[in-house]
């Protein structure tokens, strides 16, 4: 079981070319991060894997079966997506109604609803929030319900673009426990992120596009010690490996734990 | 004269329990960069809403206390007057964008043609501004199909377009690559050194680290430190307040731990670097005494 992308491209209505040549293959259970500049087609790409969009060259199979002669609806049921703007996919009047949307239309029994709700609530922590219109929330609490939405799902992959956005110090805790137990689950995930300490803290393998196309994808050091890589992704090492490198330790570090054990 | 003086201000949103903001007492400073930090829903955004007017003509609610914006008592300012003196970019970038202008650069133009500036000098601006930022290429792109980093950098020109002396920005960099990151902090330190004064609320405490000269840290709607970076940054209490320190600093307090202290906390880059480097030479010096 994969996600699996041959040679895709995809040009936007408007002419804007996005993707081109992309080939990438997402494991069951994996957990991948995809970082790179603005505009590079990071969310082109993974609307892609769910279905959203539907390849305008070359192909993406999701299970064995390609999304082309699949709705977006039949796609999403085993690859979640949590959009980068929370009010692209936010509708319902109330939280609880947002994340009971998906059960009550797939017309599961209550006890079956009931589970599969608590434990998105319990996920991503919005018990709190139940009762209140998404719209009044802070944009880091709308990310968590737009999460919680995807979650209730009994999707295999889940991608979520960019949950690191203006997130706080318990944001980044909470996120990081919900990867966990969703990779304990057999979850695959995979993370649009800008941030690199979350990348290097979470990830062991990184996808690394820039201008449409896949530049690099493998473990941690095949992005963050690489210059040209990096250029061309416009990311950056850690603060504390150019430390390293300012100092002449050289450039193989990519962690804080790395860096502490190269000082003398 | 001070940019805004804040005295025990109190606020509380209609219709909500709580208080966002319970007690705030602030001077910031005119021509500095200042940075606000803190957890989500510590009152951020809100205190950036008051400096701008918009708290409480527009979100309504109760405010005690007194603030000061420019020597003016907020109570005397006209809002229109207020929201065109200082300019000010919101947190939540795909709200940004006005949705009416079919191309990036009249969107960029829009606040200009509020304001009753020329034409030709609206073009001379907003040409300027796609440059410094970089987008070029997106300046003839519907502003409604534009990835959403680039949506964040659209409504980062609109308001630097605006040349206004005070700006206030909450977040503007939550949706950008590392590089376009770090590019728009270079821009707002170039508006610092033109002698605009700045309030930017930022998470990426790295590059707060580098840029700001004063940092705020509010927590639970009250102001729990607040001085210049390096005091605020390297204060104990900083995490207990849900701020992370900077990377370098973190790297100082493992070396630390393990027996190697430096001689002084680092906040930034350059800081460590001379003070690890330091103890580096050190080590080669104390090694060739004993030997
Ligand atoms: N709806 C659209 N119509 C036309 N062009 C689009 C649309 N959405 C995105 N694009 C363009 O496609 C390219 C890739 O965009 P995409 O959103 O995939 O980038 P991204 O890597 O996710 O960027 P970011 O980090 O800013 O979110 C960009 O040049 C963008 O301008
Ligand atoms: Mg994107």
């Amino acid at each position: 079981m994969a996600i699996e992308l041959h040679d895709v491209g995809f040009t936007y209505p408007d002419g804007s070319r996005a993707v081109s040549g992309v080939s990438l293959r997402v494991e069951d259970g994996e957990r991948v991060a995809i970082v790179g500049q603005n505009g590079a087609g990071k969310t082109t790409t993974v609307k892609l894997m769910n279905g959203l969009l539907k390849p305008t060259e070359g192909e993406v199979i999701v299970d064995g079966e390609s999304t082309a002669k699949r709705t977006t609806a039949q796609v999403a049921r085993t690859v979640g997506y949590v959009f980068q703007n929370p009010d692209d996919q936010l509708f319902a009047a109330d939280v609880r109604a947002e994340i009971e949307y998906l059960p009550r239309y797939l017309h599961w029994d209550d006890a079956k609803r009931e589970t599969r709700v608590a434990r998105a609530v319990e996920l991503t922590g919005i018990a709190p929030h139940l009762d209140i219109n998404p719209k009044d929330l802070p944009a880091a609490i709308r990310k968590f319900v737009a999460i919680a939405a995807v979650l209730v799902s009994e999707c295999r992959y889940v991608i979520l673009d960019e949950p690191t956005a203006g997130l706080d110090q318990r944001g980044f805790a909470l996120l990081g426990t919900l990867l966990d137990r969703l990779q304990g689950e057999g979850i695959a995930v995979v993370t649009i992120t800008h941030d690199m300490r979350f990348v290097v803290d979470t990830f062991s393998r990184v996808v690394a596009m820039a201008a449409g196309n896949v530049i690099a994808d493998g473990p941690l050091p095949a992005v963050f010690c690489d210059d040209h890589v990096l250029n061309r992704s416009r990311i950056r090492r850690l603060e504390v490996a150019q430390v390293a490198r300012d100092l002449r330790l050289g450039d193989q570090a990519v962690s804080i734990d790395d860096v502490v054990a190269l000082i003398p | 004269m001070v940019l805004a003086e804040l005295q025990d201000v109190h606020f509380t949103y209609a219709y909500a329990d709580t208080p966002a903001l319970k007690g705030v007492t602030l001077t910031l400073e005119q021509g500095m960069l200042h940075g606000i930090v803190g957890l989500n829903s510590s009152g951020k955004t809100t205190l950036c809403g008051l400096l701008r007017g918009i708290v409480p003509s527009f979100h309504h609610g109760e405010l005690t206390g007194r603030t000061t914006i420019l020597g003016r008592e907020l109570a005397d300012w006209n809002p229109d007057e207020l929201a065109t003196t200082i300019g000010c970019v919101f947190d939540n970038p795909f709200t940004q964008i006005s949705g009416i202008r079919d191309t990036v650069f009249e969107e960029i133009a829009f606040g200009l043609e509020n304001l009753g500036v020329a034409r030709e000098d609206i073009i001379t601006r907003v040409i300027q501004v796609i440059e410094q930022l970089g987008i070029e290429a997106l300046a003839e792109k519907n502003p409604n199909e534009l990835s959403g980093g680039q949506r964040q950098k659209v409504a980062f020109a609109s308001i630097i377009a605006m040349d206004s002396d005070v700006i206030v920005i909450d977040e503007p960099t939550s949706q950008l690559d590392p590089e376009a990151s770090e590019a728009v902090f270079e821009i707002i330190a170039g508006l610092k050194k033109l002698g605009k004064s700045i309030v930017l609320v930022e998470h990426k405490i790295d590059l707060v680290a580098e840029y700001a000269d004063t940092v705020t840290v509010l927590h639970e709607g009250r102001v729990a430190l607040t001085g210049t970076t390096r005091e605020v940054l390297t204060d104990p209490r900083l995490r207990s307040f849900g701020v992370t320190p900077p990377q370098v600093t973190e790297l100082a307090e493992r070396l630390a731990a393990s027996g190697r202290p430096l001689s002084r906390v680092p906040v930034t880059r350059a800081e460590a670097v001379e003070l690890i480097g330091e103890r580096m030479r050190e080590e080669v010096g104390g090694g060739y005494r004993t030997a």
